[in-house]
């Protein structure tokens, strides 16, 4: 009996604690840094695309709402001639992000994705795509991946060593 | 005041204030949880009310093909019904009630009890396991409550020497009856949260583990009607407590009578929403043993020490 006296009264007292909600409009509650939200595609230093269009993303899409189209430029670089993520289905996971091997896909921390048509939700690359390095500055993969490409032959790169004369490696 | 103006005066009242009373009850029960509840539409979050009363008529008014149709359609109104005929004899101020019947509270016991129709025959007619089982522990609970709600309110009679509800508060100009019958008003308070179906007494209900009991399967505006029908039953017994216990209109003459008797009936839904906030339900079995076993041997001695002081002041030797 005294137990539950006490009990109301001390939920009555819960009437002058500080409210725990966060009024989401006006204020925002402060996101973790590695909050996965939106996701977008990141530029490299010289503002070209980092995406190679591997598929490495898609594949590891557990719910299959990526889907590209790889391409190449005059010369050898490769990218995605087209790169659409449907985010009515996508469910955040992040595993493209791990997936990718350049840096390109990234989750960022913006949730703030409402629509009023289920068809605005398929983002389109030019929707995708940031004039931004994002989490990775500095980063630029066609400078380190050992490949010919314009303006750079093999071994030409940071951290890249001469390739290796095979003649040499006879016995 | 001629009688039709009351009527309506208390019917308007009544079914304007029972939606008002889901925004009261949803912002009281965030201010007791450390959250801010409906305050979105309208000032305060008040187009709440409007906003849920519109859902609830676009709702869907679907009656299940296995349900018994007639008995379903019937249920939800012989809640508000027998609510709202209680209402007849509770007297909000000298003059402003319906009829002042001399047996008005026997006639609030009788049509409040009818109220455990509208679960038994809704639980029964829905045809669906969960709904019966709410309903056979609504018919559980209610014998075990009704017995000792009625001898809880005999005390407050036999010291008024009427059943008059106008008689009972003129009775208390000197003194409130919650100081001499304060096991009764305790007993008649935990009768009436029973009454009302209200946590944590909602065993019929019991939304955890019945889905929603005896109104599982009712839909739209049906849905509504037991609803409507559950708050009117809220301002029904704290309309009792207040004029049975705490002196109905009485009060200072600062404030005019009928908003003291308002007052005092807010501050009653208010505790009753308080209980929902803090209390866990019981199994219905522990409610009929603490019905059977405590209250009611409890309610039987505050009647009989009552009578013994009522003829010891009578004629002492």
């Amino acid at each position: 009996m005294f137990s539950i006296i006490r009990t109301m009264w001390l939920t009555f007292l819960h009437m002058f604690h500080k409210r725990d909600t966060i009024q989401y409009p006006e204020e925002k509650a402060a996101l973790p840094a590695r909050w996965r939200g939106r996701i977008v595609l990141t530029r490299d230093p010289d503002m070209g695309e980092r995406c190679v269009g591997c598929y490495l993303c898609a594949a590891a899409c557990p719910v299959d709402c990526i889907s590209l189209q790889a391409t190449e430029d005059e010369h050898g670089r490769r990218y995605p001639a087209f790169f659409r993520i449907n985010f009515s289905r996508c469910i955040f996971c992040g595993y493209c992000e791990e997936a990718c091997p350049t840096y390109a896909i990234q989750l960022i921390p913006d949730f703030e994705m409402g629509e009023y048509v289920r068809q605005n939700l398929v983002y389109e690359k030019e929707d995708l795509l940031i004039n931004s390095q994002g989490k990775y500055p500095g980063y630029n993969y066609y400078k380190v991946a050992g490949l010919a490409i314009d303006g750079k032959s093999k071994g030409e790169g940071d951290n890249e060593l001469e390739p290796v004369d095979v003649h040499s490696l006879l016995p | 005041m001629s009688p039709a103006i009351i009527v309506v005066c208390v019917l308007g009242g009544l079914l304007l204030v029972a939606p008002g009373l889901i925004w009261v009850e949803r912002r009281l029960l965030a201010v007791w949880q450390d959250r801010y509840g409906p305050n979105r539409a309208g000032p305060l979050g008040l187009l709440v009310v409007l906003a849920d009363t519109l859902k609830l008529f676009f709702k869907e008014d679907w009656i299940p093909p296995f349900a018994d149709k007639k008995v379903f359609v019937m249920a939800p109104a012989i809640v508000v019904i027998t609510v709202l005929m209680s209402f007849v004899i509770v007297p909000f101020s000298p003059g402003f009630i319906v009829v002042d019947l001399n047996i008005g509270l026997l006639f609030f016991l009788a049509m409040s009890s009818m109220g455990a129709y509208s679960i038994i025959l809704g639980g029964w007619a829905s045809n669906n396991k969960y709904s019966l089982l709410g309903a056979m522990r609504g018919a559980a609970q209610m014998i075990s409550y009704e017995v000792f709600m009625g001898l809880s309110l005999m005390g407050v009679v036999l010291i008024t020497g009427s059943f008059s509800l106008h008689d009972i508060v003129e009775a208390q100009r000197n003194m409130w009856f919650v100081v001499p019958q304060f096991l009764g008003f305790v007993i008649f308070l935990i009768a009436g949260i029973a009454e009302t179906h209200r946590l944590p007494f909602d065993i019929p209900e019991a939304e955890s583990e019945l889905i929603a009991g005896f109104h599982s399967e009712y839909s739209g505006m049906k849905f509504g009607m037991f609803f409507v029908g559950e708050y009117i039953g809220i301002m029904l017994i704290s309309c009792m407590v207040t004029c049975l216990f705490f002196g109905g209109w009485l009060g200072p003459a600062f404030l005019p009578p009928i908003v003291w008797f308002i007052l005092k009936m807010f501050a009653f839904i208010a505790l009753f929403i308080l209980l929902r906030a803090s209390l866990p339900r019981p199994r219905y079995d522990q409610l009929m043993e603490f019905g059977w076993k405590i209250l009611l041997p409890l309610s039987l001695l505050n009647v009989m020490v009552t009578a013994a002081i009522i003829l010891w002041n009578e004629n002492p030797q």
